[in-house]
C-alpha cells in the first residue's frame, strides 16, 4: 500500500473538517473571494460532499473594487447549477460611494469588515468558511481552525477554545458565529501544488501577462478600468503577474514571465518576498495589524 | 529552455514527501523560537520582506542587540512580543527534501499546560530544548511527561546554546545522563539526544565541525527519518467514525468519514457499532472515482450492499474485529478552565463524532506534573491533571487511547467536555479502559427485598421531585400533597431544601459543586427511602437539567415523577415569601437562581403545574391523581 503524500493528508483533513462543520452548524456558508486559496477551497467542498450538491450556498462580500477578471471568473463559478452564489455589498459603503482613494482604511472596514458582518447577520449564518493559511501571517498562525466569534463577530485571541485531536467544537449561543479554516495547515506552495495536480480553474490575472500598470510606493498598480485616478501618469505596458488578488488598486503586481503553474511554482522557488507583501491592506497598522482586524470581526 | 521539465520533476519529488507533525517544548529562555527561527531560516522558509520586517522588529523589542532576534519571526501575538513570552500555540511549516513538516510551537510555562497539551495532540514527535547552561529543568520533566501522556513516542532532547558553553562535551553528557534517569522513570524509551546551537545553526541543519565529538544526526536529519504514526494507524483494524450521512436522492446513501485506522476494503465484511449489526462495503466513493481500497487518514464515503441503521456518531468497524462500547471509564482529564471541574456536574462530552451528556466523578488524584506524585484532590482547577471515573449518559465506542507499543487511538480515544452554558471546551481528556462496575462491585444481596417492602406498605414507592425557581410554591404543594396522602393512609416522606441543610448536607454550601453534591446525597437519600418502600417528596430548587437527570437514573423507571413547578419568575419574585430576590437583587445574595443564576426547566417533567392557573389545593390534587393512577 502507497503511502499517503502530504498533500492526501491535508486534503483528507480539509475535507474532514467542512463535514464535521455541516454536520454540526444549522446554517454553514463558504466565503467566496474568487482567489486561489477560494478556488481551492470550493473544489475541496465539492469532494468532500460528492456525489451530492454543496450543502451550502457560497457569499462573496464585494466591495464593487475587485479586477474584472475576477468578476468574470466569479460569475462563471454561479452559472454551475450545483452552486448557489449570494453577493453582498454594504448599502451605506455603496451609498458613501468609499472607495480606496479617497477613504484609505475605511474601504476595507466599511466593504469587507463591516459588509461581511452584515452579510452574515442578514442571512444568519452561523458558520463561515475562509480560505485563511496560518502561513500567511503571524497572528493567523494562532488562530483555530473553528475560530468563535461572539455576538459582535469578535476574534478575542486571549480565550481561543483549545483544539485537540480532530475535536471541533461547534457549540454557540444564539447570535454567536463560527469561523471555519478548512486549509489552515496548508501553504502556499501546497495550494499551487494541488492546483496543478487538480487541474483547478483559477483567475488569469495569476498568470504573467502584459498589463497596463503603473508603480506607487513600491507597489506595480494594474489600471484596470477608469476609476483610478491618474496624476499625470502615463500607465506603462509590463509583463506582470499577481501573487494574491484583492481590491485592484491595493493589490500588487510582481514583475514575472511565468504563464502556467508549473513556472508559478518554479518563480517561488526562487522567489525573496512573502506572498502578503503585496497587499496594502497589511501595513496600516506596523506589526499587528492583522490581528487587531481580526479582532474587529474581519476574516 | 528545460525550466518546465526541472519543476516537474521537482513536483513529482514534492508528490511523495510525507508528512510529519511535531512540537517544541521549552521556554524562550531556551532559545526555542530561536531553535525554529533558525529551522525555518535555514530551510528558507523566510522570505525578503518578512526578514526587513524582523530586523525592523529586532532593533524595537528584540533581546538581541543589533542582531536578529529570531524568536520574533515566531511569537504572532502583539502581547507575546511585548512580553517576550510564548502564550499560544503556533503552527509553523517547512519543508525538507523528503518531509513536509507542522511544528506546533507551544509555550513553556505552567499556566499554558492546556495549550501545550493541545500542540501535542496531534504530534509525532516532541523536542525537548534544555539549555546547556542549566540543564534538566523541571520544566523539562513537565514537558516530556505531558507529551508522554499524550502519546507521544519520539523524543528529541535538544541541549541548545552550546556556543555559550564552548561545544563542551562534558556539558552535553551530563544533561545526557541527568535525562536518562528520568526518561526510563516515565517510560520514554525513543529519545536522541542532539547538542546545537539556534543562533549558530550547529546541528540544527546540517553537522557542525564545532562538535567533532558527537557523531549523531543534525535535528533536521533525525525530523527526516524518525518513523511517522501514520504508518503504524494502517496496520490496525479498520475503525471510521461516521461524520456525515450523504443522501442526495433516494438512490444513494453514502457514509462519509475519515479513516481512523486500519483499511477497508470493496466487498469488506464490516459492523456499525455501538448497533453491532453487520453488511458488507458495496463501494468506497470518492470524486475522482471509486476506489478499491482505501486506508487510515484517507476521507471517504462508504455504501454498503444492504440497509443497515447508520448514522452520525456511529463507527464501522472490521466485522471480525470491532471495538468495545461502554459507558463507564476511566480517564485521565487535563482541566482546561478557569472554573474548576464540577463532579457530577453533566458536560457534553465529544469522542470521535460522538457527542453524549457525562459526568466526571470526584478524582482519584490529581498529579503533581514536576514531581508525578500523587495528590488528593477534589477537584480540578485549570491546567491541572488528574485519574477520574466518568460516566456517560449512553453507551460510547471507544478504544483505550494508549497502548504499550504503538501509535495512540486517538480518534476514539481521546475525548474533550464541554460546558453546557458557556459551551467552553473545559478539558481533554484519554480514556484508559471501561469500568465494569455492576460485576465489580458486588452488593450484599437483601433478604427482604424492595418488593416486600413495598406489599406490606400496600403501594408503589415513587420520588414526587419538585423542582421550580424558590418562591414558586414547590414546599406549600408538596405539604399538601403529603398531608393528602397521609390522609389516605399512604407511607410517606418530605425532604425539604431547608431541613436538609441543617444536619445532613450541613457541610454544603451554595457553591455550584455543593450544590450539585447537595441533590446527589438528597438523591441517594430519596433512594433508600423508596427502597424501603416509601412515597418520597423532594422539594429542591434544583436548577440544573443534569442534576435532576442523575437522580432519575438512580431509580427503577418509572418511580422518579417530576413534577415541575411553572411559576413565572416575576410571579415568584413578587411573592418573595423569604425576601430572598430583593436581596438578590440588592446583590447580598450571590447565585441566586432566576436572577444571576440559571434555571433549566424540565423538557418533559411527568408533571407540569401552572400555578398562575391552578390553587395550591387544585394543584396538590392533580399530582395525587397522577400518582394513584400509575
Amino acid at each position: 500500500m502507497l503511502a499517503l503524500t502530504h498533500l492526501d493528508r491535508l486534503e483528507a483533513e480539509s475535507i474532514q473538517i467542512m463535514r464535521e462543520t455541516v454536520a454540526e452548524a444549522d446554517r454553514p456558508v463558504m466565503l467566496y473571494s474568487i482567489g486561489k486559496d477560494s478556488a481551492v477551497m470550493l473544489h475541496l467542498a465539492k469532494k468532500a460532499f460528492f456525489p451530492g450538491p454543496l450543502p451550502f450556498p457560497l457569499l462573496h462580500v464585494d466591495t464593487t473594487w475587485k479586477f474584472r477578471d475576477m468578476y468574470a471568473l466569479r460569475d462563471k463559478v454561479a452559472a454551475d447549477p450545483a452552486v448557489k452564489l449570494f453577493v453582498y455589498k454594504n448599502p451605506e459603503a455603496e451609498r458613501l460611494g468609499i472607495n480606496p482613494f479617497d477613504h484609505g482604511p475605511a474601504h476595507t472596514d466599511m466593504w469587507k469588515t463591516e459588509g461581511l458582518k452584515q452579510a452574515l447577520d442578514q442571512y444568519g449564518f452561523d458558520a463561515a468558511f475562509g480560505g485563511a493559511r496560518r502561513d500567511e501571517e503571524k497572528s493567523r498562525a494562532k488562530e483555530r481552525i473553528f475560530s468563535f466569534r461572539d455576538r459582535n463577530h469578535r476574534w478575542d485571541p486571549k480565550r481561543q477554545r483549545p483544539e485537540l485531536w480532530a475535536l471541533y467544537n461547534m457549540r454557540k449561543n444564539k447570535g454567536e458565529s463560527v469561523r471555519v479554516f478548512p486549509i489552515s495547515n496548508w501553504t502556499e506552495l501546497d495550494v499551487w501544488q494541488y492546483i496543478l495536480r487538480e487541474k483547478i480553474e483559477i483567475v488569469p490575472l495569476y498568470f504573467a501577462g502584459d498589463r497596463p500598470v503603473v508603480e506607487r510606493d513600491g507597489l506595480i498598480l494594474m489600471v484596470d478600468d477608469e476609476r483610478i485616478p491618474l496624476n499625470g501618469e502615463a500607465p506603462q505596458i509590463r509583463r506582470v503577474r499577481f501573487r494574491t488578488l484583492g481590491c485592484y488598486p491595493l493589490t500588487g503586481a510582481v514583475d514575472s514571465a511565468a504563464s502556467t503553474v508549473e513556472e508559478i511554482v518554479a518563480e517561488m522557488l526562487v522567489t525573496t518576498t512573502s506572498e502578503r507583501q503585496g497587499r496594502a491592506i497589511d501595513r496600516d497598522a506596523g506589526a499587528a495589524s492583522m490581528e487587531k482586524k481580526k479582532q474587529e470581526g474581519y476574516f | 529552455m528545460n525550466a518546465a521539465v526541472d519543476v516537474a520533476s521537482w513536483l513529482a519529488e514534492q508528490e511523495r514527501k510525507e508528512l510529519l507533525r511535531f512540537i517544541t517544548c521549552g521556554s524562550v529562555d531556551d532559545g526555542k523560537s530561536t531553535l525554529i527561527g533558525r529551522l525555518l531560516y535555514d530551510t528558507k522558509q523566510i522570505f525578503d520582506d518578512q526578514l526587513s520586517a524582523l530586523e525592523a522588529d529586532s532593533k524595537k523589542h528584540g533581546t538581541q542587540g543589533e542582531g536578529i532576534d529570531f524568536a520574533l519571526l515566531v511569537d504572532g501575538l502583539s502581547a507575546e512580543r511585548e512580553q517576550g513570552i510564548t502564550i499560544d500555540v503556533a503552527y509553523r511549516f517547512f519543508a525538507s527534501e523528503k518531509r513536509k513538516f507542522i511544528v506546533a510551537d507551544t509555550p513553556g510555562h505552567e499556566q499554558y499546560t492546556r495549550n501545550m497539551v493541545t500542540g501535542a495532540s496531534t504530534a509525532d514527535l516532541a523536542v525537548l530544548l534544555v539549555d546547556s547552561r542549566k540543564g534538566v529543568l523541571t520544566q523539562t520533566r513537565r514537558h516530556s511527561y505531558l507529551a508522554r501522556l499524550i502519546g507521544i513516542r519520539h523524543f528529541v532532547l535538544a541541549v541548545t546554546k552550546m556556543d555559550l558553553v564552548d561545544f563542551d562535551q562534558a556539558a552535553f553528557d551530563a544533561i545526557v545522563t541527568d535525562y536518562r534517569t528520568f526518561a526510563d522513570e516515565i517510560g520514554v524509551k525513543d529519545w536522541v539526544p542532539i547538542p546545537v546551537s539556534g543562533l549558530g545553526g550547529d546541528n540544527v541543519g546540517e553537522r557542525s565541525g564545532r562538535t567533532p565529538w558527537y557523531d549523531g544526526p543534525s535535528l533536521l536529519e533525525h525530523l527526516n527519518e524518525v518513523p511517522l504514526d501514520a504508518a503504524a494507524d494502517v496496520a490496525k483494524p479498520l475503525r471510521m467514525p461516521v461524520q456525515w450521512v450523504n443522501r442526495p436522492d433516494l438512490s444513494f446513501r453514502g457514509f462519509a468519514g475519515q479513516i481512523a485506522s486500519g483499511s477497508v476494503t470493496r466487498s469488506q465484511d464490516i459492523r456499525v457499532l455501538p448497533s453491532g449489526r453487520t453488511t458488507r462495503i458495496e463501494r468506497i466513493v470518492t470524486a475522482d472515482g471509486d476506489l478499491e481500497s482505501a486506508v487510515a487518514g484517507q476521507s471517504v464515503t462508504l455504501t454498503f450492499t444492504h440497509e443497515v441503521d447508520c448514522s452520525r456518531g456511529d463507527v464501522i468497524a472490521a466485522a471480525d474485529a470491532p471495538p468495545e462500547a461502554a459507558d463507564q471509564f476511566e480517564a485521565t482529564i487535563v482541566w482546561m478552565d478557569e472554573s474548576e471541574m464540577l463532579p457530577g456536574r453533566g458536560y457534553w462530552l465529544k469522542l470521535g463524532t460522538q457527542v453524549v451528556t457525562a459526568t466526571v466523578h470526584h478524582p482519584k488524584y490529581e498529579i503533581n506534573v514536576n514531581t508525578l506524585e500523587h495528590l488528593a484532590a477534589k477537584t480540578l482547577e485549570l491546567n491541572s491533571i488528574g485519574v477520574a471515573e466518568i460516566a456517560t449518559d449512553r453507551e460510547i465506542v471507544f478504544e483505550p487511547y494508549s497502548v504499550e507499543s504503538g501509535s495512540p487511538n486517538r480518534a476514539l480515544g481521546g475525548f474533550i467536555l464541554i460546558d453546557k452554558l458557556t459551551n467552553a471546551t473545559v478539558a481533554a481528556g484519554i480514556l484508559h479502559f471501561a469500568l465494569r462496575r455492576a460485576l465489580n462491585i458486588h452488593r450484599q444481596p437483601l433478604e427482604v427485598s424492595r418488593e416486600t417492602h413495598a406489599t406490606l406498605k400496600g403501594q408503589r414507592p415513587a420520588v414526587l421531585w419538585f423542582t421550580g425557581l424558590s418562591g414558586s410554591g414547590k414546599s406549600t404543594i408538596a405539604n399538601i400533597v403529603e398531608k393528602k396522602l397521609a390522609a389516605k393512609g399512604r407511607h410517606t416522606f418530605l425532604l425539604d431544601g431547608d431541613n436538609v441543610r441543617h444536619g445532613l448536607n450541613r457541610d454544603l454550601g451554595f457553591t455550584e459543586a455543593d450544590r450539585i453534591e447537595n441533590i446527589r446525597r438528597v438523591g441517594e437519600v430519596a433512594r433508600l427511602m423508596a427502597d424501603a418502600g416509601l412515597i418520597v417528596l423532594t422539594a429542591f430548587i434544583s436548577p440544573f437539567r443534569a442534576e435532576r437527570e442523575m437522580v432519575r437514573k438512580m431509580l427503577p423507571e418509572g418511580e422518579f415523577v417530576e413534577v415541575f413547578i411553572d411559576t413565572p419568575l416575576a410571579e415568584a419574585e413578587k411573592r418573595d415569601p423569604k425576601g430572598l430576590y430583593a436581596k438578590a437583587r440588592s446583590g447580598e445574595i450571590k447565585n441566586f437562581t432566576g436572577i444571576d443564576s440559571p434555571y433549566e426547566a424540565p423538557d418533559d417533567a411527568e408533571l407540569v403545574i401552572d400555578t398562575t392557573a391552578l390553587s395550591a389545593d387544585d394543584a396538590a390534587e392533580r399530582i395525587i391523581d397522577f400518582l394513584e393512577s400509575r
